[in-house]
């Protein structure tokens, strides 16, 4: 299921209008994501804290939003240009890649409620598309 | 688990009740008050079949499903949409006994239209995203949480009969 040129332009398209609330996205989908899925929250266990809209959560999310903005900007290769945060998943962070599916859910939810006009079932298909295409890439150093 | 769908699995034997708080109880029917059931259910499906396009495989009969627009203006997809709604409202009124109530829809699932259980899940992360874009900031983390542990029972009991 790989990126046409299409899903490219709608995700080039939709991160444009989208960027501006970067933070807010990651804070909102992270705060979400230890709410709707608690089993994530053993990934934090070094912080003194794990609840929704916390500073650590505030910070994670802004690092998590770089790695998409910086996903978007290698949107030709994923594989290549997501392969050193291939290798911190892989050998520092070992996220098991089932999470990945997860955080990309609660992110795709967030977008609908902040950019419903926006965010229409093309769009949708797109960003799926390259999420997935994201998680897969961020698998990759893994075994 | 499927690769695409985020819905949780549940093991709810026939002997095990959900469990529902007040609160879990208080946002369903809240939801379901809230939305329009001819707008979201439409738009629901429409985005089902739009995002995972493989599900169109049950919809032979619809017509033109040839592309985004064409799916959008089907009146069939539009009038089943709006069935679907009405179908998860049944297990609204009935959240402590889903599995009773949806014992022949499961079978009419299962053996007449031959439906993959594992799709049941990326129609109900579509509805997640529909409600979501509808109720703005009102669908909160914890709203959230109650309205897909909703859809995980449904769709837990839609596969029931599967044999």
């Amino acid at each position: 299921m790989s990126l046409s040129d299409k899903d490219k332009a709608a995700v080039r398209a939709l991160w444009s209008t989208i960027s501006k609330s970067s933070d807010a996205i990651g804070n909102d989908a992270l705060s979400r994501m230890i709410v709707v899925y608690p089993q994530t929250k053993i990934y934090f266990s070094h912080w003194p804290e794990v609840i929704p809209g916390s500073i650590h959560i505030k910070e994670h999310g802004k690092k998590v939003m770089g790695g998409i903005e910086l996903a978007v900007s290698k949107i030709d290769d994923l594989k290549t240009g997501l392969f050193e945060l291939s290798e911190q998943h892989a050998f520092k962070l070992r996220v098991d890649p089932g999470n990945f599916k997860i955080l990309n859910h609660c992110i795709l939810v967030v977008i609908a409620t902040m950019f419903p006009k926006e965010f229409t079932p093309e769009a949708h298909v797109s960003l799926d598309k390259f999420l997935s295409g994201v998680a897969l890439a961020l698998a990759e150093r893994y075994r | 688990m499927p690769e695409n769908s985020v819905s949780a699995d549940l093991q709810t034997g026939s002997d095990k009740m959900v469990e529902w708080t007040d609160f879990e109880r208080d946002t369903i029917k809240d939801i379901f008050s809230m939305i329009e059931y001819d707008v979201v259910g439409p738009a629901a499906l429409t985005r089902c079949l739009v995002v995972y396009p493989w599900t169109q495989r049950y919809f032979g009969g619809f017509g033109n499903l040839y592309n985004a627009a064409a799916i959008k203006g089907n009146p069939m997809v539009s009038k089943h949409g709006t069935t679907i709604m009405h179908g998860l409202d049944r297990a609204v009124k009935n959240l402590d006994d889903i599995e009773n109530t949806y014992t022949e829809l499961s079978v009419l699932h299962s053996e007449k239209l031959h439906v993959d259980p594992d799709n049941f899940k990326l129609l109900a992360d579509c509805l997640t995203i529909v409600v979501a874009a509808q109720l703005g900031k009102k669908f909160t983390g914890e709203v959230q949480a109650a309205f897909q542990k909703f859809l995980a029972v449904v769709v837990s009991s839609l596969g029931r009969q599967y044999h």
